[in-house]
Formats: structure tokens, C-alpha cells, sequence
């Protein structure tokens, strides 16, 4: 099969690798890049769990061709911490006990900084929409949601 | 916030507790916040290869033919694996603890007994790939009729879903069809009722959908052994089972897992393992097995099927006085956790309620459905269902509350359950008038007052006399010998008509009020610290 070379930014670093005709960034970033945070659910775009954020817009990898981020910014859950530093929403997440097995949890984070990073001061109708997307079949939503607002009023705080 | 109610049971507990009681952070959450935490899927092989397989589209068909050579020649196909590849191809889950009979392949022989049971595994380098030769696989089946309940499956005529299982019923103890338990007479109790409820009520299966799905990676390792990434629920189950499929030794397997996307019960069965293991026993080469979502929602076991039939006798008091339970639990195609279902269901009849009379049938029945297997509270959740619906109908006919008909019949410190065992450390009136409260539901005040501690044992704890001969139950030629010593040889206990009190009073009278109980005089058999409170 015909390989095509892809050049991309992944949480700030370069990277390249070849891809396949019709492959997934999931597959891309799980098994060419080796980034595990972006998790495998359903493959069509039911569950969210591998949301990830294209130049700054939440995407379902499962269901993007990696050739159309060419050149763009991606972020996942591995670089959203700033080193040592957790950023305010994995915090919230801890002190609310937003997650419990965990694996609906990089996606549910992507989906909540894409939110942020657009309106600092959601409403709770604001939050419930922007996960709406992500299925979470542990936690039944409430700790998350509580998470996400306590993240956007913390961070308000601090700026 | 989690509110701890330490006024209830108060002088039983030491409330030196360092844990409980404390909130607690988890220990993986860290893991889990920074995308760090490892499930199976999330490790790098080289030369990873895909198995995907072949699955059932018919409920009951005989495989007459499987032709794999359109499979065979698609480039990339690394590995066709047939039943007959696999070593020893009969398990049962349970069969570890000595339980039921081998009953299941790990890819089906000649016979397949479900939609999407595995017939033929693909090795290939790339899933795409796999699922190309999966689709490129000609079987041809004989299709044989099907039975998909479990009433039907028990009737004389039905087809035969299980060869270890003839009577399409789990045989216990090589010997019995179903579960029994029978404790007083509930014909008696029926004719001494004000009204008798006869309901009937189903449970439909239910898939746990976890977020990830079922899957594995196997991969050869250092010393001639195999390591083995998984998704279970139960490490030693899967280690066993792959152990005796693959006629290994377990300790050539080094089985990592503990990390789970979410299982509920469905991944306590082992699905993935064994192929995933014996492609690469067979290819040399790490091999990955995991469900698609289409898969996990089809073949991934689901919470079983149940049908119940409840019949109870109640006085106009609030009193129980007879419950007969008939039950159906649905297995599907093989046995895996649903004996043991009935057994713990038959443990819980007749619910947490003292009753005098008491009598049920809980069959465990294959049927051409996806096999059912262990969810939260399994073997309980159903029944539960059943009983307390049957609880809100009885109290509504006799014109009584909900909550203080439950607190009339609750189980009390010191009676008798059905199963011949004494009742302690009961909580259920407890529970309900917490919840009562929560709900800003009104209950009168004497129901306020009563207590699991106070009232029980007494009439409530004499343990009727033999099951009459009429049930079928084999019978010792004489009574067994009393459990208890100086318990009355008589029918179940009268209960004596209500004192001139306007409420009902408590199932049986307390026995007089134990003499305000002071510590020194009660036993502290075992305190909070070892987890149980009292006596
Ligand atoms: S894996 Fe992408 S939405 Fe489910
Ligand atoms: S924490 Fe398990 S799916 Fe959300």
C-alpha cells in the first residue's frame, strides 16, 4: 500500500511518520506516534473517548483522516499538563472525583479544555453540551460537569 | 459529600477508623488525569499482528463446511486458526472450582448455539486486513431451529441447546434441575391469607457497555513464556481457562491486567485471551484481540434474562405470611456464571423479610441466546425487581404504606431466614427510615421508633417443621435433626391477632423488650474493626 508522508505538531513537537491510505489519527498518534492518552471506544464516533484537539477544536480522531491535520496543531491529554504542573482541569478532576476507571477521562479533558479555551465562564447548560459527546459509563456525569465549572472559576481566580 | 449517619448502630462501632469515613484520593487518578494510566490496548509491540474472527450469524446451525481458501490468499493473512488448532477445545468457567461441566469451545466445533459465537480466528497484519479474510470465509451452515426463552426451552419437544446439558437445564450436583428451598408450608399460609398477589415479572438482558471493549495482547516473552496484556475482571480465571484450553502450564503465562476501561461484571468472562495467546504460540509473534463495539454489544455477555412468578399471601395486618417464588434464569448457550447466579439467588429469597412460609424453584436454562455472565449484583438484581415490586402491589392492596409494610416484615435481629440461618446485623428497617426521611416521606412514629435490634427472634425464630411430602424434595425417612435445640416440632407459628393497638404491630409481638441492654451484657463477638457489628 502506498505510504504518505504526514508532518504534524503534537503537543508542541514536531512530528513525522508515514500513513496509509484511509488510516485514522487515532491509529496514527496510538500506533505510529505511540500517544496512548487518546483511547479506542467504538470507531464511529459514538463515544468520544478519543477526542482529541485540532488546532484548538475538539475532533473525534477515530473518525479524521490523518492526512487532513497536515501541518496542524494537535493536542492530547498527554500534553496538557504544563511539566510538573497539572493544568487546573486535571485538578479539578482529581478533587472531584471525576473519574473512575479512567478511560473515558483523556477525551472528557479534551473536550473540557476545548470549552475553556473559548468560554471562561460556562454555564452548566454550557458544559453538559460540550461533553455531550462523550459517553461516560462510570461517574454518571455529575462529578465531571461539577469538575469542569470548579476548573473554569478556579482559573478565572488565578488570571 | 458523602454523609456518614454515625448516630445509627452508634454503640456498636469504633469509631477510631482511620479510612473509613475519610474521604480518599484514588491511587490511580493521577494515572488517569494525565492520560498516563496503561490499559491492555496501550502497549507498543513490534510486529504487532490482528486476530479478528468469524462469528455465528444464526442462532443454532450445524457447520457442514468451512472453506478458507479465498482467506488463505489475501496478502497479509499471517494465520487461519481452526477448532482444531486449539488444544483442548472444552471449558466451562466455573470448571476451576469444580463446578458444572466443560460445555464451551473456544471456536465452535461442528455446532454453533449463538449469534456471533467464534468459529475461525484470522491472524493478519493489519485489522483491516483481518476483517477483509474474516469476510472472505465460506461457511456453510445447516440452519436448526432455535429456542430463545427459557419457559419454552424447558418444554417437552424443545431443541437441545447444550449436549453437556440435555434437559437444557444446569444439572446441580449431577443431580438436580434447579435450585429449592422450602421452609414452613406456603399452602397453609395461602389459606390462612386475607389476599393472595400471584405476578409474574421479566428482566430483559442487559449489555454493560463499558467504555472499552473486551481485548488482549499476547506476545511471546523471555523463558518460553507468553505475556498477556488483558482487560479482565478476574486475572486467575483467565490465566486458568487459557492454561486448560491451550493445555499449558500456568506458569508459562504472565498474565498483566488490574486496568479496566470500565467492566461491571462483563469482563469477568474469558473471551479474548485464549486466541489471543495461541496466535502467538502459532505465529511467533505479538497478536491482539479486541472487540469491536459491534461485537461487545452482540457476542460480549450480558446481564442474563430473568422470569419470575411470585405469588404471596398477606394479612390484612401488613403481615407476609406465605411467598412461592418460581424462577428462570436465562444462561444463554453455555453455562459460564449463571449457576452460580441461581445459587446466590436462592441465598437471598425471599428477600430481606421474615416470613413463616416460604417456598421456591429457581431453574438455570440454556437457551440460543448470547451467553449471560456476572453485573453487579447478579443472581439478585432480577429477583429484587421482582419481590419489590410485589412489595409496592401488596402494601397498595391492604391499603398500607410502602415503607412500614417493609418495615413490618423486615428482617430483625435474631429470626429465623428461610434458609435455617439466623438473622443478624440486620439494617433494612434502619434504611428505610433514613430514606423515608430523605424523601420528606411521612411514616408514623411508631415506625420511627422501631429498631433491627429490637422485636426479632422469639416466635419469629422457630424453624418450622420438615417440608411436607408433597413437595418432591427428597426426603430423609425421618425429621432431620432440629438445628436448634428446644424448637417447637410445630406448624409455623400462629401469629397471634394484633393487640388492641390501631397500627399493626410487628410481624410477631416483640418478644418481651429485652431488658434495656447495656454493654456490659451484650457480647462483642466482633467489633467494626474486623467489619461486622455485633454478636
Ligand atoms: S472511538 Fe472515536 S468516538 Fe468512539
Ligand atoms: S470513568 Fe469509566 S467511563 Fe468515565
Amino acid at each position: 500500500m502506498t505510504k504518505t508522508p504526514l508532518q504534524f505538531r503534537l503537543n508542541g513537537a514536531e512530528k513525522a511518520v508515514f500513513t496509509e491510505g484511509g488510516q485514522n489519527l487515532l491509529d496514527v498518534l496510538r500506533r505510529e506516534v505511540g500517544d496512548f492518552a487518546p483511547k479506542y471506544g467504538c470507531g464511529q464516533g459514538a463515544c468520544g473517548v478519543c477526542t482529541v484537539l485540532v488546532d484548538g477544536e475538539p475532533r473525534l480522531s477515530c473518525l479524521t483522516l490523518a492526512e487532513t491535520v497536515q501541518g496542524q496543531a494537535v493536542e492530547t491529554t498527554s500534553g496538557l499538563a504544563d511539566g510538573p504542573e497539572l493544568h487546573v482541569l486535571q485538578t479539578a478532576f482529581m478533587e472531584h472525583f471525576a473519574a473512575q476507571c479512567g478511560f473515558c477521562t483523556p477525551g472528557m479533558l479534551m473536550a473540557a479544555k476545548a470549552l475553556l479555551d473559548t468560554n471562561p465562564t460556562p454555564s452548566r447548560d454550557d458544559v453538559v453540551e460540550a461533553i455531550s459527546g462523550n459517553i461516560c459509563r462510570c461517574t454518571g456525569y455529575e462529578p465531571i460537569i461539577d469538575a469542569i465549572l470548579d476548573a473554569a472559576h478556579n482559573r478565572r481566580r488565578s488570571a | 459529600m458523602l454523609e456518614f449517619r454515625k448516630e445509627i448502630f452508634a454503640d456498636e462501632r469504633d469509631d477510631n477508623l482511620n479510612e473509613i469515613g475519610q474521604p480518599t484520593q484514588r491511587q490511580d487518578m493521577l494515572g488517569h488525569v494525565t492520560g498516563r494510566t496503561r490499559f491492555f490496548d496501550d502497549h507498543a509491540f513490534e510486529g504487532l499482528l490482528h486476530l479478528k474472527v468469524v462469528r455465528s450469524p444464526h442462532h443454532h446451525a450445524r457447520i457442514r463446511g468451512i472453506d478458507t481458501s479465498a482467506a488463505e490468499r489475501i496478502a497479509g493473512v499471517r494465520r487461519i486458526i481452526r477448532a482444531a488448532d486449539v488444544p483442548h477445545n472444552l471449558n466451562t468457567l466455573l470448571s476451576l472450582i469444580g463446578f458444572g461441566r466443560d460445555d464451551e469451545p473456544a471456536l465452535a466445533e461442528d455446532t454453533v448455539r449463538y449469534v456471533g459465537e467464534p468459529i475461525v480466528a484470522i491472524v493478519a497484519d493489519s485489522e483491516a486486513t483481518a476483517y477483509e479474510a474474516v469476510n472472505a470465509v465460506r461457511v456453510d451452515y445447516e440452519v436448526l431451529p432455535h429456542v430463545l426463552d427459557v419457559e419454552e426451552a424447558l418444554a417437552p419437544g424443545a431443541p437441545q441447546v447444550n449436549p453437556a446439558y440435555p434437559g437444557n437445564a444446569f444439572e446441580y450436583h449431577d443431580l438436580y434441575n434447579h435450585q429449592k428451598l422450602r421452609f414452613g408450608d406456603v399452602e397453609k399460609g395461602f389459606a390462612q391469607a386475607d389476599y393472595v398477589l400471584d405476578e409474574r415479572y421479566q428482566m430483559s438482558p442487559i449489555e454493560h457497555a463499558p467504555t472499552e471493549t473486551n481485548g488482549s495482547i499476547a506476545a511471546p516473552e523471555t523463558n518460553d513464556r507468553f505475556v498477556v496484556h488483558t482487560s479482565t475482571q478476574a486475572l486467575f480465571f483467565s490465566l486458568g481457562t487459557s492454561a486448560k484450553l491451550l493445555d499449558l502450564p500456568s506458569n508459562r503465562l504472565h498474565f498483566i491486567g488490574g486496568t479496566v476501561g470500565g467492566g461491571f461484571g462483563g469482563k469477568v468472562d474469558t473471551l479474548t485471551e485464549p486466541l489471543s495467546i495461541l496466535g502467538a504460540m502459532l505465529t511467533g509473534a505479538p497478536v491482539r484481540y479486541v472487540l469491536n463495539r459491534e461485537e461487545e454489544m452482540q457476542a460480549g455477555p450480558p446481564r442474563g434474562a430473568e422470569r419470575w412468578y411470585v405469588k404471596d399471601g398477606v394479612m390484612n395486618d401488613g403481615r407476609i405470611v406465605a411467598r412461592q417464588l418460581r424462577g428462570y434464569f436465562d444462561a444463554g448457550a453455555y453455562t459460564r456464571l449463571s449457576s452460580y447466579a441461581v445459587h446466590k439467588c436462592t441465598a437471598h429469597i425471599p428477600g430481606p423479610y421474615t416470613i413463616p412460609n416460604v417456598s421456591s424453584d429457581v431453574f438455570c436454562v440454556f437457551t440460543h441466546r448470547t451467553p449471560a455472565t456476572a453485573m453487579r449484583g447478579f443472581g439478585v438484581t432480577g429477583v429484587d425487581f421482582a419481590l419489590e415490586c410485589q412489595m409496592d402491589k401488596l402494601a397498595r392492596a391492604i391499603g398500607m404504606d410502602a415503607i412500614e409494610f417493609r418495615i413490618l416484615n423486615a428482617y430483625r435481629d435474631g429470626d429465623m431466614k428461610a434458609h435455617r440461618r439466623e438473622a443478624k446485623n440486620c439494617a433494612l428497617i434502619e434504611c428505610c427510615q433514613v430514606a423515608a426521611e430523605k424523601a420528606n416521606w411521612p411514616i408514623r412514629d411508631e415506625f420511627k421508633q422501631m429498631s433491627s435490634m429490637t422485636g426479632g427472634g422469639g416466635e419469629r425464630a422457630i424453624m418450622p417443621v420438615n417440608a411436607p411430602a408433597r413437595y418432591d424434595a427428597p426426603q430423609p425417612a425421618a425429621a432431620q435433626p432440629p438445628l436448634q435445640p428446644a424448637v417447637a416440632p410445630s406448624a409455623p407459628p400462629p401469629q397471634p391477632a394484633p393487640a388492641a393497638q390501631p397500627a399493626p404491630p410487628p410481624a410477631q409481638p416483640a418478644p418481651p423488650p429485652q431488658p434495656a441492654q447495656t454493654d456490659q451484657k451484650r457480647t462483642y463477638r466482633f467489633s467494626s474493626v474486623v467489619g461486622t457489628r455485633r454478636r
